[in-house]
């Protein structure tokens, strides 16, 4: 059985192809300003580069802010639960997912069969997320590629105190001005998001192990910075990105399993 | 087009509620003979919703409600035009919605009704809030009117008999500022009559709202937002009395008849705080969705939550520590077990909460709650962010992915 996953963000649009339990292929686009476009192009463009058809796809499920956008999957589930499915299925023993993407950050706490338990997301603010990270990278101009590299040579992270995204690149650029070196700077931007989201994580309660999905994980300052707080060793698979979308496609095939078994039971 | 006649779908025909007409003109009513009380020689106090109303009716004032005021600016979708009218005016965001909406109106004469009737006097009881405080101190200063506070200390274990005698001494005082705004003596055989009428009607109101216990609910936690404006601002009257007994027959009736509100109910849930007025409609319909059905909430069940302490015969002295007992003037223990009955007597699979940026009494402590109940009774609980009225605090795709996401995990 092959099933696809589409998990359209608000930066950028995933998609991942399984097949029997191992994943063929995943893509990442940037979303843009049609997310129902970013849909299709994402599938498309995966599909060609794993040399198969679109209708080749046994089932589709999407997942993201723009799920319900995507007119040809067959169902649309939150990226809560696929952020759990797609998490477990990289590691089984996966207790707690750390997400967090272009806007927003979750939490999520799974059972030993990958149920969703508890969750919690940030608020109506971009503090703590993605785009907060891309917004100071700007200020600094510096690569958001080596921005988690430098924040780990900062030796006294600089405080920031503002929880407000526009409010902070202020205060950066007052840091700057007095002289803070860039390297302290970009450590204490990592650190004011770990404390952000540990916050999240903490009144959701922490069980081990835990795994970081979305972009920013890729990010290895905010890893470190959100270990460090939360006193824990955090696991980041290669597929992090994508996690969401994985999970939509292990989702996928479950819902194919129930289709075929409540047809069975029919006959 | 035109000619062509509007066919209804039976199956919605069959689920809406009848008394619904009936809520609508009583309402029409009150705010007509509010308006026009001037002409009629008639005095008007603004009362806050917690307020005890019954000693105004006794003395034929009419009560007029910002709060309720309020929730019609929001369900009627005009609340962030007003909120930002009182934001100019120097009001902070962060005031309660409630209040902006209503100082903006009384400026402006703005809202669904233009505007309230000017007050003749204000009664504010601090019970449901700090906030009404300033709020009417505010409204006494522009009207140029008397204002009476009658201050309800918070309730954190028990309600001591200091705080009883500090609370019916004020009662004694409240009557007497009536008796001097109204230049006439109070008539303690009207106010036992009332008395009992208020009794009745909160027990009629806890009726109606018990029906939704029954499986599949007759009304859903929706309904009861909408028909809860007459224990506010009628409590007291006969119109209460027989409206209530009306709906409650219509509730008895669909149980009978097997009609539910929701269609499919599968999925039963509390809901706390006040509404997302300007939401209501999208809420209930995205739970729908889900074949969840809000069949309770803390906040209507607030008014009758406390008529086991009214002793209709001694009214004056058991309602001043009833009326300091209410859901939000009570430490977080207290609320718990109010919260735990309720989850045990509607029998419900998962808890919502409002953490409603106006609200703070009712908001703050709500993460506590959240861990008590999850701890407790093991019940999933969601929280969701919005504001009663102000529709700025309000991010729709955010709200429905938490709303999906706790509904997926409900159904595992």
């Amino acid at each position: 059985m092959i099933t696809a996953g589409i998990d359209i963000g608000s930066i950028t649009a995933k998609a991942a192809i399984l097949q029997d339990g191992n994943i063929l292929g995943t893509q990442v686009n940037f979303t843009g300003y049609n997310s129902s476009q970013a849909g299709k192009n994402v599938i498309d463009d995966l599909v060609k580069e794993i040399g198969i058809s679109v209708e080749d796809l046994d089932s589709v499920v999407s997942t993201g802010y723009g799920r319900n956008s995507v007119e040809f999957a067959n169902k649309a589930i939150t990226e809560i639960t696929c952020h759990g499915a797609g998490a477990y299925f990289l590691n089984p023993d996966i207790r707690f997912i750390i997400d967090i993407g272009g806007q927003d950050s979750k939490v999520i706490r799974i059972d030993d069969a990958g149920r969703v338990v508890d969750f919690a997301m940030n608020d109506k603010c971009a503090a703590g997320t993605g785009r907060f990270l891309e917004v100071m990278a700007r200020a600094l101009e510096v690569d958001l590629d080596g921005f988690g590299d430098i924040s780990l040579q900062g030796k006294v992270p600089a405080k920031i105190s503002s929880i407000c995204t526009v409010f902070a690149e202020s205060e950066v650029i007052s840091l700057i001005s007095k002289g803070e070196t860039r390297k302290n700077i970009i450590a204490g931007i990592h650190e004011s998001v770990a404390s952000r989201v540990s916050a999240l994580a903490k009144r959701v309660g922490v069980v081990e192990p835990v795994m970081m999905t979305g972009g920013v994980a890729k990010n290895i300052g905010a890893v470190r910075a959100l270990e460090a707080k939360l006193e824990t060793t955090i696991q980041v698979s290669e597929y992090a990105q994508v996690n969401g979308a994985i999970g939509a496609a292990i989702l996928a095939e479950k819902q194919v399993r129930l289709e075929v078994l409540r047809e069975s039971n029919k006959i | 087009m035109a000619d062509q006649p509007i066919i209804k779908d039976p199956e919605k025909e069959k689920r809406k509620i009848k008394s619904v007409s009936k809520m609508k003109e009583i309402m029409t009513t009150y705010y007509i003979e509010a308006k026009t009380a001037r002409e009629n020689g008639k005095k008007v106090a603004w009362i806050t919703s917690g307020g005890p109303v019954e000693f105004l009716i006794a003395m034929d004032v009419i009560p007029v409600y910002p709060e309720n005021h309020g929730a019609m600016v929001g369900a009627s979708k005009m609340g962030v035009d007003l909120c930002e009218k009182a934001e100019e005016m120097g009001y902070s965001r962060d005031l309660c919605s409630y209040a902006r909406v209503d100082i903006s109106c009384s400026v402006t004469n703005g809202g669904p009704i233009g505007g309230l009737p000017k007050p003749d006097f204000l009664v504010c009881c601090n019970n449901i809030c700090g906030t009404v405080l300033k709020w009417y101190e505010v409204a006494a200063r522009y009207y140029d009117v008397p204002l009476f506070i009658l201050d309800t200390p918070f309730i954190h274990t028990t309600f001591s008999e200091s705080a009883k005698k500090y609370v019916i001494t004020q009662t004694y005082e409240y009557i007497e500022f009536l008796e001097k705004q109204c230049g006439k003596k109070m008539d303690f055989n009207r106010m036992h009559q009332v008395s009992k009428l208020a009794v009745q009607s909160l027990r009629l109101w806890q009726e109606v709202l018990d029906t939704a216990a029954h499986k599949p609910a007759p009304m859903t936690a929706f309904d009861a937002f909408f028909h809860l404006a007459l224990i506010v601002t009628l409590r007291g009257t006969q119109i209460a009395v027989d409206y209530y007994k009306q709906l409650r027959d219509e509730m008895n009736q669909r149980i009978k008849d097997g009609i539910s509100m929701v269609p499919n109910e599968k999925y039963r849930l509390l809901w706390d705080n006040l509404p997302v007025w300007y939401r209501t409609k999208w809420l209930s319909d995205k739970f729908s969705s889900h074949n969840a059905c809000l069949v309770g909430d803390t906040y209507t069940s607030a008014w009758s939550g406390i008529m086991d302490l009214i002793d209709e015969d001694n009214f004056i002295e058991t309602g001043a520590v009833a009326y300091s007992s209410v859901y939000i003037n009570v430490s977080l223990d207290i609320m718990l077990e109010t919260l735990k009955k309720l989850i045990k007597k509607y029998d419900v699979d998962g808890l919502v909460m409002h953490s409603n940026r106006s609200c703070k009494p009712y908001s703050f402590g709500q993460y506590d709650l959240q861990k008590m109940v999850m701890k407790e009774l093991k019940l999933p609980t969601l929280i969701i962010e919005a504001d009663m009225v102000d529709a700025r605090s309000f991010s729709e795709s955010q709200i429905e992915t938490r709303i999906d996401a706790f509904m997926e995990t409900l159904k595992g």
